[in-house]
């Protein structure tokens, strides 16, 4: 480890609190493996989670080290319109997986999202999305895997092999001793430990601010632009906000087009709540993960904002720190924890940051090892075998999965540039599966064919508009509809076109082409499925209860900061 | 979520709760009487002091609440 040029020391308290945090998970791991013994076990958790485990873990799945550190550097840059990410980015799809598409999924009683595309549509479609999934998943896995050594190369000094290795190994061990059982279970206290660890600086920079309104007061002055604080007013045009964003770029591409496709068809979190055990548990768990992503901005957009009304010096985006020195807009985070946490405290932060990382990445790799297992192991290479033959082959793919994810990591420090390729890669994927989820879901007349090539359509439409832009920048006009969106608002537009050439061309080719039987599609589809009635529950045990008071609230929130 | 004599989560989360209270709290209380000679911001308040007791007392009720012997 050097000790050059980081930003902040750890006493040897802060070590301790390290240290026992690693020592715990690593237990967790050890212990459950007594109880981890069948196929349904390791991928599913045993489909045993109450709703408030499914839903906790569903929601810190997504809660990665780099949503932490990145949307406060965000919150830095661009204001309080990052909290659209938390808000309409991510409630309204959050509830409508919970009140309506999650009875499709539990009833099929599929393994995965890829797995209900086999029984919606067929093979190919399956296969197209597990591939690209598997792929996508493991690459980005070391993308965040670098991004998060790198981050606390800078915070601490520690060398990014040691960062890389050491919290990889960690994920690896306990997510191959207990599979998902494993992940969900570290994941509900990784969550707990990331609210411990960062909630105390919203509280401590909004007394040093002065408030609320001595924060805005605050950054306006600093700033001479009163944007920073407005979530709403400032979208009429591209050129009035920080972001270059225009509202329909964040209704049409961000709330319906990524937040609906990530929210509802990656599996990464899916899988999370496939795990329930029962349908209300299943349907619940979405639902309560909503209350606390809608509480998510505390701990990560305000001390962005904070950072922007009561730090000295002013942060750099990550190229001109590269170059200067010069703390990035990804260290607001880390420099709010060095301005008031003492020793114990400052370990307590780190540790969140540290268990937001392996959150993440044990989320990306128990889905990898699902989907490798169940989708593309066992139709194409070994359709009959033993359940103990698929758990062994599932906990092999955890360390493969991890190690693919090393790798990457290495590659990204060779090639930086690659970060940015794919991130952009990523949200190809997402767009258009959603497009040929809900289709399939809600409409008996799709098509098999129709839902292969309306993904594969979606996905090469994505691309190509991101060579376009890559290859002759004055396309953007074109793409997001201004010459001056930034990059944030052209993923949201390419999104946004690619989700709808997946809709256009599956209603086509689905008018042209024959649509399986009704009889096939029993558990599958809208209006074609019976729900299982939950019996004569209290009204404040139903589902859709508690999803109106979270929309209402949604609603409400979203008018105070306008 | 519990299988057949498998400890509760929330038991681990109280465990670990409890541990990082008290630890927390105890190097606050021994900055209060040994101040570091460079000040944070905010040290006046002595955050460790009672975020550290907040989450001891949270980490007691959950190790208390789940203990092993009251789940199984």
């Amino acid at each position: 480890m050097t000790a050059t040029n980081r930003l902040l020391s750890l006493s040897s308290i802060d070590l301790i609190i390290v240290a026992l945090y690693f020592a715990v998970v690593l237990g967790i791991g050890f212990y459950l493996k007594r109880f981890t013994k069948t196929g349904e076990d390791f991928f599913l958790a045993g489909r045993n989670m109450t709703a408030w485990i499914a839903g906790l873990s569903f929601l810190a799945a997504n809660l990665g080290s780099l949503e932490l550190m990145g949307w406060a550097g965000s919150a830095y840059q661009y204001g309080i319109l990052a909290t659209h990410w938390y808000w309409i980015g991510a409630i309204p799809a959050m509830l409508f997986l919970g009140v309506i598409m999650m009875p499709f999924y539990y009833i099929s009683k599929t393994h995965s999202v890829p797995g209900y595309l086999k029984l919606r549509y067929n093979e190919p479609t399956r296969a197209l999305s597990a591939i690209s999934f598997g792929f996508m998943t493991v690459l980005m896995s070391g993308i965040n895997m670098f991004a998060m050594a790198k981050v606390m190369q800078v915070v601490l000094g520690w060398d990014i092999g040691f960062s890389i290795w050491m919290s990889s190994i960690t994920v690896a061990i306990y997510v191959t001793l207990g599979g998902l059982l494993s992940a969900i279970f570290n994941e509900v206290l990784q969550c707990i430990l990331i609210w411990a660890g960062a909630l105390l600086i919203p509280i401590l920079g909004l007394i040093e601010a002065g408030g609320w309104t001595g924060m805005v007061n605050k950054i306006a002055a600093r700033l001479h632009d009163p944007t920073y604080t407005h979530l709403w007013s400032t979208l009429g045009n591209f050129s009035d906000n920080p972001m270059g964003i225009h509202w329909t770029g964040i209704v049409f591409g961000l709330a319906w087009v990524i937040s609906f496709g990530y929210w509802t068809t990656d599996f990464l979190v899916v899988q999370r709540v496939l795990s329930a055990r029962d349908l209300r548990s299943a349907r619940m768990a979405p639902i309560i993960a909503s209350v606390f992503k809608m509480a998510v901005p505390i701990i990560v957009i305000l001390p962005g904002l904070l950072g922007l009304a009561v730090l000295p010096m002013k942060l750099v985006p990550e190229s001109q720190a590269a170059i200067t020195g010069q703390p990035s807009y990804n260290a607001v985070l880390p420099l709010m924890l060095a301005r008031y946490c003492g020793p114990g405290l400052l370990g307590l932060g780190i540790t969140a940051l540290i268990a937001g990382f392996m959150s993440g990445m044990a989320g990306n790799v128990s889905a990898f090892a699902t989907v490798w297992t169940y989708d593309i192991y066992k139709p194409m290479f070994r359709r009959q075998a033993s359940d103990a033959h698929y758990v062994s082959v599932g906990r092999w793919c955890t360390i493969l999965g991890v190690l693919v994810s090393i790798g990457t990591a290495y590659l990204v420090m060779q090639f930086a540039s690659i970060m940015d390729y794919v991130q952009a890669l990523f949200s190809f994927f997402i767009a258009p599966l959603f497009g040929t989820v809900i289709f399939g879901m809600m409409w008996k007349r799709t098509t098999p064919a129709a839902g292969f090539w309306g993904l594969l359509s979606g996905t090469l439409m994505s691309l190509v508009l991101y060579l376009w832009v890559k290859m002759d920048p004055s396309a953007l006009r074109y793409v997001a509809l201004s010459p001056h969106a930034k990059a944030l608002a052209e993923d949201m537009y390419r999104a946004l076109w690619s989700w709808t050439t997946c809709a256009v061309v599956t209603v086509a080719v689905s008018l042209m082409t024959k649509p399986k039987p009704v009889s096939e599609l029993e558990g599958l589809v809208y209006g074609v499925t019976k729900i299982p009635h939950e019996g004569p529950l209290p009204m404040w045990k139903q589902p859709v209860f508690w999803a109106s008071i979270v929309a209402v609230v949604f609603v409400i929130v979203n008018i105070i900061f306008w | 979520m519990h299988k057949p004599g498998m400890v509760s989560i929330w038991f681990f989360i109280g465990m670990i709760l409890l541990v990082y209270g008290a630890i927390i709290c105890a190097a606050g209380v021994y900055e209060l009487y040994n101040p570091p000679a460079t000040k944070l911001v905010l040290s006046n308040l002595h955050s460790g002091v009672w975020w550290g007791g907040f989450l001891f007392l949270v980490g007691l009720f959950y190790s208390i609440h789940f203990r092993p012997s009251k789940t199984k």
